[in-house]
């Protein structure tokens, strides 16, 4: 079981960066759907103005 | 996202899980410890699919950066830039997995070898790739540019992959085009690569989602601003 560190330390890193990378786009998603309702919401302020 | 995409991704969550169980399975149960290197020579399991996951990246890239170039769609600049993203982050671990490994059976983390230092330039090209796209002052600008260099950089990948063959490199040859593997250990490999493989796909399918809309949302906040 020589050298197991080296092997567990591979391992740790590929899926720490891994979910590192998936939990990045998560967040980007989050905040383009976040940024995506605000201009939802603009729209439909212009369609009541336009409306009145 | 309609029915049909959600059950494509759905199945290849599906499959991508089975298949990355399978691997850890094989890597750690399954296949015999190498009489040579012994239990650190199991990092080669992921090292060799997420170096092959890096290749696969790049060629995407260079294949969608030619139809963007030649099309001038907006669908093709995103796959291209979300693969050279996952290429960057797989080359990234390319670069960390294999000083772990060196440093118990070579006795360093780092040489200037062929393999080691045409893998690190690769990774370099790919970074200016990501950073021209960031640092440009017209999204379509850093679309055309970043193009350039995703076709032009990809000369850097069979370079990379033939360097083991044209130098004398302190870094293992192909092993598993020349039979250096044992049944168990080849069939541990195909598997890790078809995991690697899978995932790579859900992350472009997903990457290239995101990328597409965060061009509508700057549009319409563009067309807002207006």
């Amino acid at each position: 079981m020589e050298n197991l560190g080296y092997l567990f330390a591979a391992y740790t890193i590929i899926w720490a960066v891994v979910f590192g990378y998936v939990l990045f786009m998560h967040r980007k998603q989050k905040k383009l759907q976040q940024q995506i309702d605000l201009l939802r919401e603009s729209v439909d302020e212009w369609k009541t103005m336009d409306d009145k | 996202m309609n029915g049909k995409h959600s059950l494509r991704n759905n199945i290849l969550l599906g499959l991508g899980f089975a298949l990355m169980v399978a691997a850890l399975y094989m890597v750690f149960i399954y296949v015999p410890t190498d009489k040579y290197t012994g239990i650190v020579q199991r990092i080669f399991y992921f090292h060799v699919p997420v170096a092959w996951v890096s290749f696969l990246a790049f060629f995407i890239t260079f294949v969608f950066s030619i139809l963007y170039l030649w099309k001038r769609e907006v669908k093709w600049d995103a796959i291209a830039c979300t693969s050279a993203e996952i290429g960057v982050v797989f080359t990234t671990l390319v670069l960390i997995t294999g000083p772990i490994w060196a440093k118990p059976v070579w006795g360093v983390w780092w040489t200037w070898d062929a393999r080691l230092t045409t893998s690190l330039v690769l990774w370099l090209i790919y970074v200016a790739y990501l950073l021209v796209r960031n640092f440009a002052t017209e999204p379509a600008r850093g679309a055309r540019f970043s193009a350039v260099i995703g076709i032009v950089g990809f000369i850097d990948v069979p370079i990379v992959f033939l360097t083991v063959n044209l130098w004398r490199t302190q870094h293992p040859t192909a092993i598993i085009f020349e039979g250096g593997l044992t049944t168990p250990m080849l069939i541990t490999l195909l598997v890790c690569i078809a995991a690697f493989t899978v995932l790579y796909v859900l992350l472009t399918i997903q990457g290239a989602n995101l990328k597409s809309m965060e061009t509508d949302v700057n549009r319409l906040r563009n067309t807002q601003a207006e």
